[in-house]
């Protein structure tokens, strides 16, 4: 694949320094890289910033997907070393929110002379309980979630197909899409929701050898303090931050002290 | 008339007044009533989704106290664990970034634990300087609805599962419709290539390599009317026939006769079935084969020489098989020698537009040109040569398209 097609692939921005340390944010399940938009400001300023859509979400390349490869987490890891090679970043500071954190990890493992370092925003490396391990959820909260996608399945194809699907005859749909914020084609969004809260990527944390700062917050409905510490502790050498602010996005409720702890790990030598 | 106007003026006005009265006694509590009672459920949150204000009629619904819930309880908590992470993930992030989300489908958990889906909307309040303040959300009752919404996708669902099996059918029936792979034959280079336009049909194009009597050998390559489990009815009909026949009577045209004979007496009153087919024969001899070819309305084959050269082989005055009664079929021979290449194809590949949604059929000569250019030798560099071109057509390919080729391999260094 050639660079373009890779910054089509995922809708590629970049911004910020261009002499700066590069910082590749990842988003999680159910947005795009729209849920970076109040920290952009503060990493630009010091970084190269660059954003991304997962195949499937926001205005990524939509023909692109392919149920083969993104049904697991590895196929999404792939695009994010692609886009590095593509940009031929060096030395890059890969943050990864919510399922990304695991994302990035997979990614740093198999690469881990790209990255110079991990920050890893309220992650969990397995949402389903197991034993003694408190991931949060059991199965069938999971399938619960997997039903309420399809419920939302019929309300969305009726609006939404057409401007996905890129309907040329209907110009009257354009003004949709500028409503299409994390909007996703539920069909997509269940493949990846699966991926997501049904990976079980504990044994991946062990092999991670780059530097890495997991941040939490002190309350959060989907990866809990509990499951923050484990990942913590899995990861030899890594810091642990806990912000005062409470969900799963602190770069939306906290999006001061999310950049702060961001710019004090990448910039830190 | 002046005095009459004021009259009925001042008649009108006490009509309103009576109306107004009316209507102000029964909204006499009007806007707290309204949204305490209102048919739906309301609430409001703080930003990070803790419930400060909630109405009659969703604590009715939930059978839960107001005590309860506001300052408490998120408005998340209200919702199945399912609901809840897709408000988390999702939903509470568009708030933010977006200041509405609409269109909901959610569930929420009662005290005593049935389930109410309902749809809900929301939107953030901002205040005077713009900074979000508190989260709106309107529910209203969907269990009609949802349960209206279940039976859409499971209809949606039925309804894929069917396309996946006609299709499925469709795959199947095309492959007994062609040969699972061509029998070799000895001294012969041979291979074929096959093309459906859709799918979701059974195409109607057909070809066949079978063996005759001594070391002669047959071959047929046609293209019925029409597409679809009618066409696939006839193309099974025509495949049949024709190696029936041509076992029956080898002669070319003998074999075409009888075709046409059977889709006659087949189609006899009704609706008119009709292929057209280029049949033949090969004999092998010391330097190579002979060929008889005979040809109903097909267009006409390609022989591929050994030096690059290309020609038509015309069968000038072959009628469509099985259009009418007597149908003529005329006669023609060949040679190929070590090196050449004899082309049987269908029209999906002359009549393909190169360009997507061009007016500009691709045609023959350029098909004769394109072989003469391809420096493609032997039946399967040939059929590889046209493969990649049909490949870049792409959707300029709409009909069916199948290829048959046959060549004498040129003798290898060291063989005498």
């Amino acid at each position: 694949m050639s660079a373009v097609d890779v910054t089509t692939r995922n809708n590629v921005t970049v911004l910020g320094r261009e002499d700066g340390p590069a910082v590749v944010l990842a988003h999680g399940f159910g947005c795009d890289q729209n849920l970076w938009r109040l920290v952009v400001p503060a990493l630009a300023e010091r970084f190269r910033v660059v954003l991304f859509d997962h195949v499937g979400s926001g205005r990524s390349d939509s023909s692109a997907w392919s149920a083969g490869r993104y049904s697991t987490l590895d196929g999404y890891a792939e695009d994010v070393l692609e886009i590095c090679s593509a940009l031929d970043l060096r030395d890059v500071v890969l943050v990864g929110h919510s399922v990304s954190a695991m994302i990035a990890v997979l990614a740093a493992n198999r690469e881990p002379d790209r990255f110079a370092k991990l920050v890893l925003l309220t992650p969990s490396p397995c949402y389903v309980d197991d034993g003694d391990y408190r991931g949060g959820f059991s199965r069938d909260d999971i399938d619960e979630l997997l039903e309420s996608l399809d419920s939302n399945y019929l309300g969305w194809s009726a609006t939404m197909a057409p401007v996905i699907m890129g309907n040329p005859d209907r110009p009257e749909l354009g003004g949709e899409l500028t409503d299409s914020f994390c909007r996703t084609d539920p069909m997509i969004a269940g493949v990846f929701a699966r991926a997501t809260f049904l990976s079980d990527n504990r044994a991946d944390l062990p092999k991670v050898a780059t530097p890495t700062l997991v941040v939490q917050t002190a309350q959060d409905a989907i990866a809990s303090q509990e499951v923050g510490r484990f990942v913590h502790e899995q990861i030899a050498g890594s810091e642990l931050v806990t912000l005062d602010a409470t969900g799963h996005c602190p770069q939306l409720s906290a999006p001061e002290a999310t950049a702060a702890a961001i710019i004090g790990f990448a910039g830190a030598r | 008339m002046c005095q009459a106007d004021d009259a009925g003026g001042a008649g009108e006005g006490r009509d309103e007044d009576r109306v107004g009265a009316m209507f102000s006694a029964l909204l006499e509590d009007s806007a707290e009533d309204l949204y305490e009672n209102a048919p739906c459920g309301y609430l409001s949150t703080l930003m990070d989704g803790t419930i400060a204000k909630i109405n009659g009629t969703l604590l009715g619904w939930l059978g839960i106290g107001r005590e309860e819930l506001v300052g408490r309880r998120r408005f998340s908590d209200l919702l199945t664990v399912g609901g809840r992470m897709y408000y988390e993930t999702h939903i509470g992030p568009m708030l933010t970034m977006h200041g509405e989300a609409g269109g909901l489908a959610l569930e929420l958990k009662a005290a005593d634990g049935t389930r109410l889906p309902v749809m809900a909307t929301s939107r953030v309040k901002t205040g005077a300087d713009g900074s979000a303040q508190l989260i709106r959300i309107t529910l209203f009752d969907a269990r009609d609805r949802r349960a209206y919404e279940r039976e859409l996708l499971r209809a949606r669902q039925e309804s894929e599962a069917d396309r996946d099996r006609a299709r499925q059918l469709a795959s199947t029936l095309q492959r007994t419709l062609l040969p699972p792979s061509l029998m070799t034959v000895p001294g012969m280079e041979v291979a074929a290539y096959y093309h459906p336009a859709s799918v979701d049909e059974v195409g109607g194009d057909f070809y066949d390599l079978f063996p005759l009597t001594g070391d002669s050998w047959g071959f047929f390559l046609g293209d019925v009317s029409g597409k679809g489990a009618e066409a696939a009815v006839v193309t099974s009909l025509a495949r049949y026939t024709l190696r029936s026949a041509a076992v029956y009577n080898p002669e070319p045209v003998k074999v075409l006769d009888n075709l046409n004979t059977v889709l006659q007496q087949q189609y006899r009153g009704g609706e008119i079935r009709f292929c057209t087919v280029v049949y033949g024969c090969l004999v092998p001899d010391d330097t190579g084969c002979a060929i008889t070819l005979v040809s109903g309305g097909h267009p006409p084959a390609i022989v591929v020489r050994a030096d690059g050269t290309t020609q038509f082989l015309h069968t000038h005055g072959g009628m469509l098989v099985g259009a009418i009664p007597d149908a003529r079929f005329t006669e023609i021979t060949a040679h190929l020698g070590p090196g050449d290449t004899l082309l049987l194809y269908s029209d999906g590949l002359t009549e393909a537009r190169p360009v997507g949604g061009s007016s500009e059929r691709y045609s023959e000569e350029e098909l004769l040109d394109h072989l003469a250019a391809s420096a493609a030798h032997g039946a399967s560099e040939v059929i590889a040569s046209l493969t990649e071109l049909l490949t870049g057509f792409g959707d300029g390919v709409e009909d069916d398209t199948a290829l048959l080729a046959l060549s004498i391999p040129l003798p290898r260094d060291g063989d005498s």
